[in-house]
C-alpha cells in the first residue's frame, strides 16, 4: 500500500469516529455490550440463588473519570478479618462493558484487613457493583454510579 | 500563511531568558505569562495525580526500570553499554533532559534526547537505531527522563538554536489541517476550558516520556505532537522530522522553569 | 519476562498488617476490538495473579478483559514469620510471569 492511499484511509477512519460515534479505545462500536440484565446474570453465577443484601461493602471508584482506560477502584469490607469471621472473596461486575465480570479478589483471615485496590476499564457512564461473599456466606453488595468522559482529541493509530 | 490579526503583534521578551539579543516573533496574541504557567499536573483528577507521585504505583516506573536494565546492558559491536561511558546515571544524567533539544555541531542542527541516545547507540555502541516509539527507546529516554525530575526546564542557551526556536514558534502559531487551527488557539488562548469533556491543558512537554491513560502505555513527545495534528487534522510528519524538533525547542522554551516529571501520568 | 514492579516493606513487626503492591507490564488486549481493517484482535490478556507467603496462598485474583492495561493490585497480609512472599501471574497465550521479594519479621 502506498503511503498516501494509506493516509487517506486513516483520514477516513478518523472522521468517521469524529462524525459522531463515541466509542472509548477498548470497545469497538460493533460489540453488543452488557446490560444491567447480563450484569444480573454474571452475578447469579457467583451468588447462586442466596439473598445479596446491601452493607458492609464500601466501594471507591471516582464519581467522574478523566479517562476510561484506567479507572482508580478500591474495595474495602467491614469483617473482623478473624480464623472465624472473614472476607472470602470479593466480585466487581460492571453494567456497560462488553463483558459483565471485571475482577475477583480471594482472601482470608492472613490478610489482615479487606481492603484491595485495583485499576479497571470502563467502556461508558455506569454503575459498578462489589459483592463480598464472607465466611459464613452471607453476601453483601456495594454499588457505585460513574460518569466517564471521553478524549477530545482521537488519536490515529 | 493566514495569521489571526491579533497575533500579529511584534513582541520581544522571547529573547531575553534564552540570552538572545532579540528576537522578533509573531506571538503576541495571547501568550501565558510567565506567573501563570503551570504543569498539566496541576489539572489533574485526584486519582491522577495519585498515580503520578508514587512510584510504586505509577506504571511509568515499568518503562524506567527496563531503561535502567538497557543503560547497564552491552550492546553493539562495540560490546559497550551506556554506563560504561557514562557511568552511574544518577549523577552523569541529572538535568540531562532538562536541557534538551540541544545543538549537535557535527550534524549542524538541534537533536532532541531520543535522537542523541540513538546516535550513541550508532556511533558508541555500533548498534542499530531504536525505532520511533519502540519499548526500547521510550524505556531509556523514560530512564534517562527522571533523573531529571524536579529540575527546572533550563533549555540552552545557544545562539544557533535561534532559528529553531522562531520556527517552533511559528509552527505553534500557524494555522493547519482541515479545521484549520494552531497549536496557540487551544493550549494559549482556550487552556483550563473544556473541549468536550476534556480540559484543555497548557501543553508543556514536561512530563514525557509519560504514561498517558488514553495509550495505556509509555509515549514520547512527538507521539503527543502527531495526536495534536492529527486532530487538527492536519497531516503529521514522520517520526523524527525536523519540524518536530523546532517544536519541542519551542515548547520546552516556553515551558522554562517549569520541573521535569517524568515518567509523568496524564490523561 | 515481563516486567514488575513489587513493594513488600523489607521488615515488619509481629502481627502487623502490611500492605502490598504490585505492577506488571501486559497489554491487556480485551479481544473486543478489532484492527483498522475490521480483523478481530486476540484476547490476550493476564487471567490470574496469585500470591503466597512462604509457599501459603495468601491472595488470588481471577481478571477479565475489564481490568487495566498493566494491571495493579494493593492488598495486604499480616507479618506472620520471615520468608519470601511470591507472585505469578498467569494468562493467555501461555504467559507467566514470576517475582519475589523477601521480608524480615521481628
Amino acid at each position: 500500500m502506498s503511503k498516501s492511499r494509506k493516509t487517506a484511509a486513516t483520514r477516513r477512519q478518523f472522521l468517521a469516529v469524529a462524525g459522531g460515534v463515541a466509542s472509548s479505545a477498548f470497545v469497538s462500536v460493533r460489540h453488543a455490550s452488557a446490560t444491567p440484565a447480563s450484569m444480573a446474570s454474571a452475578i447469579r453465577q457467583v451468588t447462586g440463588e442466596a439473598v445479596v443484601q446491601p452493607g458492609k461493602v464500601q466501594l471507591d471508584v471516582p464519581p467522574l473519570v478523566e479517562n476510561g482506560n484506567t479507572v482508580s477502584l478500591m474495595v474495602s469490607v467491614t469483617s473482623p478479618m478473624t480464623t472465624a469471621d472473614y472476607v472470602k472473596s470479593i466480585h466487581i461486575f460492571n453494567e456497560k462493558n462488553p463483558q459483565p465480570n471485571v475482577v475477583a479478589f480471594h482472601l482470608g483471615p492472613r490478610a489482615g484487613r479487606a481492603q484491595v485496590s485495583t485499576r479497571i476499564r470502563l467502556a461508558d457512564t455506569q454503575t459498578v457493583v462489589a459483592i463480598a461473599r464472607m465466611s459464613d456466606g452471607s453476601l453483601w453488595s456495594a454499588k457505585a454510579d460513574v460518569i466517564v468522559t471521553l478524549a477530545a482529541c482521537v488519536e490515529d493509530l | 500563511m493566514i495569521v489571526n490579526s491579533k497575533r500579529t503583534q511584534w513582541l520581544a521578551p522571547v529573547a531575553v531568558m534564552l540570552g538572545f539579543a532579540a528576537i522578533e516573533v509573531i506571538s503576541a496574541h495571547a501568550e501565558i505569562p510567565l506567573g501563570e504557567r503551570r504543569s498539566g499536573y496541576a489539572d489533574l483528577a485526584p486519582d491522577t495525580k495519585a498515580m503520578q507521585d508514587d512510584d510504586t504505583a505509577n506504571p511509568g516506573m515499568l518503562w524506567v526500570q527496563d531503561g535502567e536494565a538497557l543503560w547497564n546492558a552491552k550492546s553493539g559491536a562495540a560490546n559497550r553499554a551506556c554506563a560504561d561511558c557514562h557511568n552511574d546515571a544518577r549523577t552523569t544524567m541529572t538535568g540531562v533532559a532538562a536541557r534538551y533539544p540541544a545543538f549537535n555541531s557535527k550534524l549542524g542542527r538541534p537533536i532532541d534526547l531520543e535522537q542523541r541516545i540513538n546516535l550513541c547507540r550508532v556511533e558508541r555502541q555500533q548498534a542499530s537505531a531504536f525505532a520511533y516509539e519502540s519499548k526500547e527507546l521510550l524505556s531509556l529516554s523514560a530512564f534517562i527522563g527522571k533523573q531529571s525530575r524536579g529540575e527546572p526546564i533550563a533549555p540552552p542557551t545557544d545562539e544557533r538554536l535561534r532559528p529553531f526556536l522562531e520556527a517552533g514558534l511559528e509552527q505553534f502559531n500557524r494555522r493547519q489541517g482541515q479545521l484549520n487551527l494552531s497549536c496557540g488557539q487551544c493550549h494559549d488562548d482556550n487552556w483550563g476550558k473544556r473541549l468536550a469533556g476534556s480540559l484543555i491543558p497548557q501543553a508543556h512537554p514536561n512530563g514525557y516520556p509519560l504514561y498517558r491513560l488514553e495509550w495505556q502505555a509509555v509515549g514520547s513527545l512527538q507521539r503527543r505532537l502527531r495526536n495534536c495534528i492529527v486532530g487538527m487534522r492536519a497531516e503529521p510528519y514522520d517520526y523524527g522530522a525536523p519540524e518536530y524538533v523546532s517544536l519541542e525547542i519551542y515548547l520546552m522554551w516556553r515551558a522554562r522553569g517549569l520541573p521535569i516529571e517524568t515518567p509523568a501520568v496524564r490523561p | 519476562m515481563a516486567s514488575a514492579l513489587i513493594n513488600v516493606p523489607k521488615k515488619a513487626k509481629f502481627g502487623d498488617v502490611i500492605e502490598i503492591k504490585t505492577l506488571i507490564s501486559h497489554i491487556m488486549e480485551t479481544g473486543f476490538r478489532h484492527s483498522t481493517t475490521g480483523v478481530p484482535i486476540p484476547r490476550d490478556i493476564i487471567t490470574s495473579f496469585v500470591c503466597t507467603y512462604n509457599n501459603e496462598e495468601i491472595f488470588r485474583a481471577v481478571l477479565y478483559p475489564a481490568i487495566a492495561a498493566n494491571p495493579f493490585f494493593i492488598f495486604t497480609t499480616i507479618a506472620t514469620e520471615s520468608g519470601t512472599i511470591e507472585f505469578t501471574w498467569q494468562g493467555d497465550n501461555g504467559f507467566l510471569a514470576t517475582a519475589s521479594a523477601t521480608i524480615t519479621v521481628e
